[in-house]
């Protein structure tokens, strides 16, 4: 069954690129979302129907938390893709900031694109050899290249050659760290490379090569996360792709980086290293924060500002990492918000690019009045990724807050707090112009098929703001334990 | 056996200060090759306790991938882009030399000094690995030319597969063959993000590729 849920896209993709008929291409990728999220909803509700096939590839509560998320989003971000096709297919289209023109990429290789996307992320979330995972995390980085090189002119080019070389320098260090993670093994040890041989032996491995393959692996895999300094890639990314796109890289690909770090240093804290690996993470965590903050205040570009709000809630991941304890848990519910907040926020972005035809702030006046359902999304999707309550992401931040506070570190709680309300105080002098402010009122017809994927994630992040539910932390604390002391 | 062992992996560092020095892109494409011809044959001459059928499809792919084809795709872009060679690189030849000679010493005062990740490996190669990954790294950041960035990656990339050799532990072989194709895809990759590169600005030079950064509103 795993090998379904990871062969099913790819052989889509294959599909996908063959077919010529966009109406059958396009309920080709409706209709693979939609089998993968109804297999990942069995997953959920009854494991046992998933076995290991082998060490290699299996099903943990780690991996099941975040092929969950991946699946949810990717069915959201499907719907959204139809509608952005329909609009966006055809020949030559003019760019709305520098007025030139361009074409876009065949929807045939987009698609399939897409589809293989879905599928190495799926390996990275079922892969339990650091081989195969390395494999698996530099397969999305290349096969998410042409997504972000979909409308094919000068600046999209710029942000793939970066994309490109910057996450395959990051990806190499974290091959030497996975070889270095290798010659810890004792000679005539383990005879694999395994997470469940590697924590089981953990103590039998030498620390040394342990410690510098762990920080290698945490740069290298940090690159893909968007953790500063290695972050620089990620805006440019996120603000050139189309918007879909760009909600699947930081809702569902960081996530994939943030596992694959999570395994490591399981591995790390088995073998008794995980006070070292903690603080590590946490510095980069804070550096990330910080560096996100800094630059989020006085953002002119909506959707720079959206890409540099993954970088900080990368940084209150690893901030939640590195306390420990609460932290852990509240690190992975605030992935879960995180990702369906931004999700839906990056699609609301590409309705509001669509209709104002600029990514600049100070373009976009008066929303409320010109694109109503969506500017109130807008409103409430920015409210939600502040950490506002009642939206998911208040109740995880605040648990990140009350780790800091059990960790007896008052430095820790004032700097977490002072760097959230810097990012809040510099997103909600945007949101205001934006949504209100006086402008020309562009009335515009909001096609339903673009509202239903934010709405929805939108309204599961309320949900879970207000309660969560008892299957949802049961896999929680069930993969809290995996990460370990 | 261990004479030609060490043999090898001199030529390997020599590799990396040909590729430090050399202005022409054809040259630097020659420097990469012979880079990967060299690991195609080096886990022969290391590894003597594997089965035989699995050394020599190891060896097959690995020079067949990275001593003939990614060459020649990037011979294809060069000629597609009509340049020879790199103009105003970042640092200047003479100085990356001076700065290779650094990191030598540095990759053999580490590699000497690190605990040897297995005894039957030579102990020549971990300094050499090391050195030929940091060449690489290096000259990413000190060119500008899109397809000379694209070799020292594939540079970068020899010289951490020369680090897996010296483990006793052998990968799986799919994972090996993972490890290949994510760096064939990756050279594609790049192969055709540069022809896009030089059909719209007509150049390879990546350093204009900096219109996209944060400006005080």
């Amino acid at each position: 069954m795993i090998l379904t849920l990871i062969l099913l896209p790819a052989c889509a993709a294959f599909a996908a690129w063959l077919i010529r008929s966009n109406t059958i291409r396009r309920g080709l990728l409706l209709s693979v979302s939609v089998i993968h999220a109804a297999l990942v909803t069995w997953l959920w509700v009854d494991p046992s129907r998933f076995p290991p096939i082998s060490a290699w590839l299996a099903v943990d509560a780690l991996g099941q938390v975040f092929l969950g998320i991946t699946s949810l989003l990717f069915l959201a971000v499907s719907f959204s893709a139809v509608s952005f096709l329909r609009r966006e297919s055809g020949t030559t289209r003019s760019d709305p900031e520098e007025g030139f023109l361009f074409d876009n990429t065949p929807e045939a290789l987009f698609s399939a694109c897409l589809l293989g996307f879905l599928s190495t992320m799926t390996l990275v979330t079922t892969s339990q050899h650091f081989g195969l995972l390395w494999v698996a995390i530099e397969g999305t980085t290349l096969v998410s290249a042409p997504l972000i090189h979909y409308h094919r002119h000068h600046r999209s080019l710029e942000a793939t050659w970066k994309y490109l070389l910057v996450c395959s320098v990051g990806i190499a260090f974290a091959l030497l760290g996975t070889y270095f993670l290798a010659a810890a093994v004792p000679a005539g040890g383990i005879n694999s490379m395994t997470l469940r041989g590697l924590v089981e032996n953990a103590s039998r491995l030498d620390t040394r090569w342990l410690k510098a393959g762990f920080l290698l692996l945490l740069v290298g895999y940090g690159t893909k996360m968007g953790l500063a300094p290695m972050h620089t890639w990620l805006p440019d990314a996120h603000s050139e792709a189309p918007s879909v796109v760009s909600a699947l890289l930081s809702g569902a690909l960081l996530n994939c980086a943030f596992l694959a770090i999570l395994r490591i240093f399981s591995v790390a804290s088995a073998a008794g290293l995980a006070h070292f690996g903690r603080e590590t993470i946490l510095v980069f965590g804070l550096v990330s924060m910080g560096v996100a903050a800094g630059l989020i205040i006085g953002q002119p570009d909506y959707k720079r500002m959206l890409a540099y709000s993954s970088v900080e809630h990368m940084g209150i991941l690893a901030v939640g990492i590195g306390l420990g304890g609460l932290g852990d848990w509240a690190a992975l519910f605030h992935a879960v918000n995180h990702s369906l907040i931004k999700a839906s926020l990056f699609l609301l972005a590409g309705n509001i690019l669509s209709v104002y035809g600029s990514k600049k702030i100070s373009d976009v006046r008066g929303a409320l009045r010109s694109v109503p359902v969506t500017a109130v999304l807008w409103v409430a999707g920015f409210f939600a990724i502040m950490g506002a309550p009642p939206f998911g992401a208040f109740s995880s931040e605040l648990s990140i807050l009350r780790a800091a506070v059990e960790s007896g570190s008052w430095i820790m709680v004032v700097v977490f707090s002072l760097l959230l309300a810097a990012v809040f105080a510099g997103m909600v002098s945007v949101l205001v112009r934006t949504a209100q402010g006086a402008g020309e009122v562009r009335k515009t017809k909001e096609p339903t098929l673009s509202l239903v994927a934010p709405l929805s994630l939108l309204a599961l992040s309320l949900i879970l703001g207000i309660f969560i539910p008892g299957f949802l932390d049961r896999a929680l604390w069930r993969a809290v334990m995996l990460i370990g002391a | 056996m261990t004479m030609w062992v060490e043999g090898f992996l001199v030529i390997l560092i020599l590799t990396n200060l040909w590729l430090l020095g050399s202005s022409r892109l054809l040259s630097c494409i020659a420097a990469v090759s012979v880079q990967g011809v060299l690991l195609g044959i080096l886990p022969l001459v290391i590894r003597i306790d594997a089965p035989l059928g699995r050394l020599l499809l190891q060896a097959g792919v690995s020079l067949a991938l990275k001593g003939i084809i990614f060459p020649l795709l990037m011979l294809r872009a060069v000629r597609s882009v009509d340049a020879r060679r790199e103009m105003e690189p970042l640092v200047g030849y003479s100085t990356s030399l001076l700065i290779g000679v650094l990191l030598l010493a540095v990759s053999l005062y580490t590699g000497l000094r690190l605990p040897a990740p297995a005894e039957a490996a030579p102990r020549l190669l971990v300094p050499a690995a090391l050195f030929t990954a940091l060449t690489g790294l290096f000259v990413i950041v000190g060119r500008r030319s899109a397809i000379v960035q694209a070799m020292a990656y594939l540079a970068m990339e020899n010289g951490i597969a020369a680090f897996g050799m010296a483990l006793a532990e052998q990968e799986p072989l799919l994972v090996e063959m993972g490890t290949l194709l994510d760096a064939f895809v990756a050279v594609f990759v790049m192969g055709i993000t540069i022809f896009h590169i030089n059909r719209e600005f007509d150049h390879i030079d990546s350093r204009k590729l900096s219109s996209l950064k944060d400006t005080p509103q």
